[in-house]
């Protein structure tokens, strides 16, 4: 397992490519991670992978019959172009390059508003406690985050608000629906 | 007025409590500075040259005598005894404490009032006309869909991290009193074949590089408002720049893309969330609608002979009725505007018992209703023209009774280095020389409308980009010096003005002015207005005059 790469060849070194679990909050609780995310140098034999984009296009012929292989995409590539494997996927990450970088939260909602994604949407890279409801109800469930973030403190804190006023993929019904209704 | 139910209060005050939380975590220094920054950014607090400056949302210009009261009593109890209102038509505190500010929230969460989202790179508070409801070129009173907006755009889990802050005017009016075609979306309300609609229009803007907004839908039928605009946010929030600070905007965007290429985008992007949980029921509008009924209002003659008394007795009333009352829609009733361009303050600043006395007025005279306007002055909408002359005499004794509305000293004015930090030169100084130098109401009133426009810097809060008369302050090697620009308009004729030529020191600028003025007024002919002559003889003369 050392022979994958810890060398980050991305522009924010979040991204992490250690082979140990990974600790990550999933559906409200704190677990470990199965998948490890990892880089463009990455060994394909290895199992429970996360591969970039790329690299999954240019092997995405060899790895039609993989089931434990995730792609991660960075926040200016097109969710669309996944389109025609999300389906095998059972995770798909997104890749915050800083928190205030909003493009992944379009990516989340894309992925499962049009192209109907059921599996693990996961946020990585520059993921802080007090975007993490934001995340949640663009369609992200489970979060890898940023280094020095308290996850136990990150969990307790995630939910502020009792409703919202837009549809989101949490709530698919904006608020004016519900008030109307009673 | 929108009255907020259980779930706008919860929602509030839940926030309060959140950044009470985010306050107490960056006090123990569990919240890094960077990160607290973009979060009390997202509730309105900068930290400015002095002290921290909270900017308090006005919705669409809409407060209630109550909620006027709250912000005087925030003015005295938290700050120093005044605010601000802006050009976007919210209210300023420009020294409240920081660890105070989760409290000064509760206490506006108290009146359904808040700061969410009034900084930042996210949907910023949605601005409309002063006039909706009352004005007499209505098409549509552009409130119930600026308040649908409003809703729309709080706490929006995905635009929350735009590349740049994004802002929505709407206007009902023939008339455009709101700038919309300066703005990240305009919204226009619109007839077409006997139907009330929406044209929209995006990527407007001033600061560094002003463009007028070209218009991307010519029609929206309006059950489907709230989808088109979060299909125009979601190919921004994508495919806007977010390498450069400078071209981040929207209008950066659609301009690289050109409209017609932007608007195919967006309406693929709507394709997918058209008809779908977003789009407005018929519920929803008419109850958008039912709290913007008419007020109660009597039953009067058009034609007010106590009114005519008093205008025909009293010259100073008189002035002031010419220049800032307006017609209303209902008969006996007319529209009353207190300008807050007295000469000595700062545009825009009012004194904790100006507040209140204004509160009180309003409560006397205008159904308990105040709204403010991009212009940094104060409306009160629904005044029974018998009631004019006591009004102007109670605003006289308050100093609120300047009868400048629309003339040249009504000037529209930032901060400036006194106060912003990203200032390049001050502004509020040059106003009040300009106001000192122009103190003659006969020959103010013989210029007729022109709006004088002063930024302190490139970012152009004082939209000077689109004053018939913008002056800009630039640093020269570290000394302040303002750009003049002429033939700038912010209305239906929408223009951005064209730069005169070098810069001039602070103490030349009234002077300027002065030659600027004195060209127009040999020039014109018949009834034009400063811009209109500008329009027909060009740029060439006033330089000719200002700089030969």
């Amino acid at each position: 397992m050392s022979r994958l790469s810890t060398e980050s060849a991305f522009n924010h070194s979040k991204i992490r490519c250690i082979a140990e679990m990974q600790t990550i909050i999933r559906d409200n609780r704190v677990t470990e991670s199965k998948f490890t995310v990892v880089d463009s140098q990455a060994d394909l034999e290895f199992s429970n992978i996360i591969l970039p984009l790329a690299l999954f296009l240019e092997r995405k012929a060899s790895l039609r019959t993989r089931s434990d292989i995730g792609v991660w995409l960075e926040a200016d590539e097109d969710i669309e172009l996944i389109e025609e494997f999300a389906k095998q996927l059972p995770v798909i990450a997104l890749n915050f390059p800083a928190f205030n970088d909003g493009r992944a939260y379009s990516s989340a909602n894309i992925l499962r508003r049009k192209l109907g994604y059921q599996g693990e949407v996961r946020a990585i890279g520059d993921v802080r406690r007090d975007q993490l409801e934001q995340m949640i109800r663009c369609g992200f469930d489970s979060f890898a985050l940023a280094d020095g973030q308290d996850v136990q403190a990150a969990l307790s804190g995630i939910k502020s608000f009792s409703y919202s006023y837009q549809p989101s993929i949490d709530r698919p019904d904006p608020l004016f629906r519900q008030r109307n209704s009673s | 007025m929108y009255i907020y139910d259980k779930y706008d209060q919860k929602m509030i005050d839940e926030r309060v409590a959140q950044y009470r939380d985010q306050t107490s975590r960056f006090l123990e220094g569990k919240l890094p500075e960077a990160e607290f920054l973009q979060l009390r950014l997202r509730n309105g607090l900068y930290i400015q040259r002095l002290a921290p400056l909270l900017r308090v949302n006005i919705p669409y210009g809409m407060l209630s005598s109550t909620q006027l009261r709250k912000l005087a009593h925030i003015s005295r109890y938290y700050d120093k005894g005044y605010a601000h209102f802006t050009t976007r038509q919210n209210i300023q505190y420009n020294w409240p404490k920081l660890e105070e500010v989760p409290d000064i929230l509760e206490e506006l969460a108290s009146v359904e009032m808040h700061a969410i989202q009034s900084s930042g790179s996210c949907i910023r508070n949605v601005t409309s006309d002063q006039y909706a409801g009352v004005a007499v070129d209505e098409i549509e009173d552009s409130r119930p869909w600026s308040e649908l907006i409003r809703q729309w755009s709080t706490f929006h889990p995905e635009f929350n991290w735009l590349p740049r802050k994004f802002k929505i005017a709407v206007t009902g009016a023939e008339e455009d009193r709101t700038a919309v075609q300066v703005h990240d979306i305009g919204v226009r309300l619109v007839e077409a074949n006997g139907e009330v609609g929406f044209q929209i229009l995006a990527g407007g803007g001033l600061g560094r590089t002003p463009v007028i907004a070209p218009v991307i839908k010519n029609y929206l039928e309006k059950p489907h408002l709230l989808t088109y605009l979060e299909a125009i946010l979601r190919v921004y929030n994508r495919y806007g720049r977010r390498d450069n600070k400078f071209k981040s905007r929207i209008k950066i965007l659609v301009r690289a893309m050109g409209a017609e290429v932007f608007a195919q985008k967006v309406e693929d992007e709507w394709q997918s969330v058209k008809n779908g949980p977003g789009t407005l029921t018929e519920a929803e509008i008419i109850r958008a609608h039912s709290f913007f009924t008419k007020p109660s209002y009597e039953e009067l003659e058009e034609n007010c002979i106590q009114l005519d008394e008093s205008l025909n007795s009293n010259f100073a009333f008189k002035n002031w009725v010419s220049r800032n009352v307006k017609p209303h829609q209902q008969p006996g009733y007319a529209i009353a505007n207190l300008a807050l361009k007295r000469t000595g303050a700062a545009p825009g600043n009012v004194s904790d018992r100006q507040l209140e006395i204004i509160a009180e007025l309003a409560d006397r005279y205008s159904f308990g209703e105040i709204r403010t306007t991009h212009e940094q002055n104060i409306t009160l909408a629904d005044v029974r023209k018998q009631d004019l002359f006591s009004l102007w005499k109670a605003l006289c004794n308050a100093d609120l009774a300047a009868a400048n509305l629309g003339l040249l000293t009504d000037i529209i004015c930032c901060p400036g280095g006194d106060l912003c930090s990203l200032a390049n030169a001050k502004s509020i100084p040059v106003a009040a020389a300009i106001q000192r130098r122009f103190d003659d109401l006969d020959y103010l009133h013989d210029l007729g409308d022109l709006d004088l426009n002063i930024s302190g810097c490139m970012n152009a809060c004082g939209h000077h980009h689109v004053g018939n008369i913008g002056i800009l302050g630039v640093d020269k090697k570290g000394e302040e010096f303002y750009q003049v620009s002429i033939g700038g308009s912010s209305y239906s004729d929408a223009a951005l003005g064209k730069i005169l030529g070098p810069s001039f020191a602070q103490n030349e600028i009234p002077e300027i002015i002065n030659k600027l003025l004195d060209l127009y007024l040999e020039k014109r002919t018949g009834g034009e207005q400063f811009v209109q002559t500008f329009n027909r003889i060009g740029i060439q003369p006033f330089k000719d005059q200002v700089y030969s």
